[in-house]
């Protein structure tokens, strides 16, 4: 087996993709297999099931964004974003427009549930001239609603072979070989035959010609002919459209209309007044699970035990062996209180005092402990200290980040799958429109509390880059990530009710104010919704599961870098002195405005790094509940942390990434003075 | 018939599209199964006026702005 996947990275609307050409152009044999279908059909599945690895499968329109190639006997087997049409209105459409015109033979999978919706695209794949196989996945589904398809009708009007399946329960996946083999061209219309002529005449390939007959500028550009205007594509449309009604008219029968509890539940959580409580509901799941769970039980035991009483432990303990190290062991009552303290110093490293390094090993040893090293060698300092690149990174990325981006993606994946996603975005898009956003926007505002990075590559799903400005700014100024949520929680739940209330309030009015006046000053237009609700369904745990890994190797392998490199800044930082000329400067805003310990400015710097570190440096400050409340928000509406701001700077561009990362500058200190200097 | 605005569909009601907004959005629409003649059947019409279509067992949330511009007949 092999494979690669591709990325689609971002680029400008219809440029050609080196990247997928390079991909495509790796063989010239007739074997190109290309998988083909709407959102959310199942692609995936058959395409994990020819090639034995597995892709990002999903239930939410719009989350496929990379080409995944593999193989399977004498065939490359390419998955593609899901879409409901071939052109390109959007980056997912010219990804797979393009892989599927260099495809010989199309796998096309529809849903037996919306052959209303699906045989659109599968007779554009046919009047393409394309070898085609349909593949009728969720065929089981339509038998228990009491629907009938007649298959073999189907494939006479088509022209094409057309097979049941039912990819979640491996139904009909003995057959694709077949289906692959048998693939032909299907039947095409009169009508269009003569609109095509033309054309085709110029261009050579019936698909191309169809392509550029509907309006795509850029495969027209390629030949260098005229193509086609808004009407003629309304007027192919319109009478494919129409033989889509008529071929369904004709092979569907249902028997009756059954109200499931999924469907019931589908229609519940569309209207606020139903909705709203659901939603609530979810959320409070989601809080038990990510809040309390995961945030508190688990990471507790990661990190504490594992990475500093495990990990960090071992690694000092070896290096202390060879250089001059300062110890402190904190011996802990069952409450976590410091019941006593032993210091030892090791000038010439604990292998020059083997008595001692015994005493301390017996003394550290025994759980209910904990033990400060400090090192005085500032290079050793740099690489195992407090903040160093290897102890503190590591631990920092696999005892604490990691959890909880897996609890984060567990949950949105059951989100997904489940078909709820959609209908919150429905239910919340009257609220976002005023924002300047429409419904489908919940998607990165959602996920930015997993992982502000992530969300922010996410914009893409959004229709107009004012949509995409407006998120990208809320993301960066108010949302906090889960790794900084965890820790406001911890401070929050120590500073009491009012000031938690104070908290949360000043952050909404952020929000709120933020957005409305982005939506007011920027010109243009925001989009409407227009979404495909798919079928409520039970999510199944084996999809979650992958898709929680998948997602969470995919969110590590990009973001670790830049945690060393923040690592590596603050060691840095610290080591040349920097850190204190930076605490200097601060410290009249930091005292005075904000009325807030000198070294808080520490946490301000932390937080340019990662936003968390920045939380997690108030930890050690003894500070009074109010200061929590002004630190906390002043950090929250802080810089976003490297990784997000490097990523930002990609998607949009270097002078409107620096402008936010600027304005998040005056706003955090602005904001957190006024709450300081009103009630402090 | 009276034309009216998809916006203004009653909940539970079914409509005839008449008109369609012209541009990229209406391409869309014709790809989900939205068409003029088509009729539909109005499933849910939030407060604000974001509209739920549904088409056999096919579900479209259409947003106020939008639906502000499809022209439709009660049918």
């Amino acid at each position: 087996m092999k494979s690669d996947t591709i990325i689609n990275k971002q680029h400008k609307n219809g440029h050609p993709h080196p990247e997928v050409d390079e991909l495509l152009s790796s063989n010239t044999k007739e074997n190109k297999v290309v998988l083909a279908g709407n959102p959310n059909v199942g692609k995936s599945l058959f395409f994990n099931h020819l090639s034995g690895m597995y892709v990002d499968v999903s239930n939410f329109p719009g989350t496929t964004i990379s080409i995944t190639k593999g193989s399977f006997k004498d065939y490359d087997i390419y998955d593609t974003p899901g879409v409901y049409g071939i052109s390109s209105f959007n980056d997912e459409e010219t990804v797979a427009r393009d892989v599927i015109l260099s495809g010989d033979i199309i796998l096309n999978v529809v849903n037996a549930l919306h052959l209303e919706r699906d045989l659109f695209l599968t007779l554009q794949l046919i009047e393409m001239g394309k070898k085609v196989t349909v593949l009728m996945n969720f065929s089981d589904e339509v038998k228990k609603r009491n629907i009938r398809i007649d298959v073999k009708r189907l494939s006479e009007l088509l022209g094409v072979e057309v097979i049941e399946t039912s990819a979640v329960n491996k139904l009909g996946f003995d057959k694709l070989e077949w289906a692959i083999e048998n693939a032909h061209e299907g039947n095409h219309s009169e009508e269009l035959h003569h609109l095509l002529h033309k054309t085709l005449d110029r261009v050579g390939s019936q698909a191309e010609a169809l392509i550029i007959l509907e309006g795509d500028e850029i495969v027209a550009k390629k030949h260098g002919v005229p193509c086609g205007n808004a009407d003629q594509r309304e007027q192919i449309y319109i009478s494919r459209r129409n033989r889509v009604n008529e071929i369904v008219s004709d092979v569907e029968f249902e028997d009756t209309k059954k109200g499931e509890f999924f469907n019931t539940l589908g229609r519940l959580s569309l209207h606020p007044l139903t909705g709203l409580p659901i939603l609530a509901f979810v959320l409070l799941l989601v809080y038990f699970f990510i809040g309390d769970l995961v945030s508190q039980r688990i990471v507790k035991y990661t990190e504490n035990t594992l990475g500093k009483g495990e990990f960090e432990y071992h690694v000092k303990s070896f290096v202390g062996k060879y250089t001059p190290v300062d110890i402190t062991v904190h011996i802990l009552d069952d409450n976590d209180n410091v019941t006593d303290t032993k210091s030892y110093s090791f000038t010439g490293g604990m292998n020059a005092d083997p008595k001692k390094a015994q005493e301390f090993k017996r003394i550290s040893a025994p759980h209910g402990t904990t033990t400060e090293f400090t090192f005085k060698n500032p290079f050793v300092r740099l690489f195992f200290g407090e903040f160093g690149i290897i102890t503190m990174t590591i631990t920092y990325l696999l005892f604490l980040l990691l959890p909880l981006v897996m609890g984060f993606y567990f949950v949105m994946a059951i989100l997904e799958d489940s078909g709820y996603l959609p209908r919150l975005a429905t239910m919340l898009d009257r609220s976002l429109n005023k924002l300047g956003l429409n419904g489908r926007a919940v998607i990165p505002l959602l996920l930015g509390f997993g992982c502000v990075t992530m969300a922010t590559i996410t914009t893409r799903l959004l229709g107009t880059e004012r949509e995409k400005t407006i998120v990208t700014a809320i993301l960066q100024f108010v949302i906090p990530c889960s790794a900084q949520l965890a820790v406001i929680t911890v401070l929050m739940s120590s500073a009491g009710l009012i000031p938690t209330v104070i908290y949360i309030v000043t952050i909404v009015v952020v929000l709120l104010g933020l957005s409305t006046s982005l939506n007011r000053f920027l010109p243009g237009e925001s989009s409407p919704l227009l979404i495909d609700l798919p079928a409520m369904r039970m999510p199944k745990l084996e999809n979650i599961i992958k898709k929680m890994f998948y997602r969470s190797y995919g969110f590590m392998k990009e973001a670790s870098f830049w945690f060393f490199v923040g690592a590596l800044a603050v060691g840095l930082m610290e080591l040349t002195g920097l850190l204190n000329v930076w605490q200097n400067l601060l410290a009249p805003v930091t005292t005075e405005w904000l009325k807030l310990p000198k070294e808080a400015a520490n946490a301000f710097v932390m937080g340019m790094v990662r936003r968390d570190f920045g939380a997690a440096g108030l930890f050690h400050l003894s500070l009074s509940p109010m200061q929590i409340t002004v630190a906390l928000t002043t950090i929250t509406l802080f810089v976003p942390c490297i990784a997000s701001f490097v990523i930002m700077l990609k998607e949009r561009g270097w002078k409107q990434g620096l402008i936010i990362w600027s304005g998040t500058w005056v706003f955090a200190f602005a904001i957190g003075g006024i709450i300081a200097q009103i009630f402090a | 018939m009276d034309k009216l605005t998809l916006d203004k569909a009653r909940k539970g009601s079914y409509v005839t599209i008449i008109s369609l907004p012209a541009g990229v959005v209406k391409v869309q629409l014709i790809r989900l199964g939205v068409t003029e003649g088509t009729k539909v059947y109005c499933m849910e019409r939030l407060p604000g006026g974001t509209v739920v279509l549904q088409r056999n067992r096919q579900e479209i949330a259409i947003g106020y702005d939008l639906a502000k511009k499809i022209e439709i007949t009660l049918s």
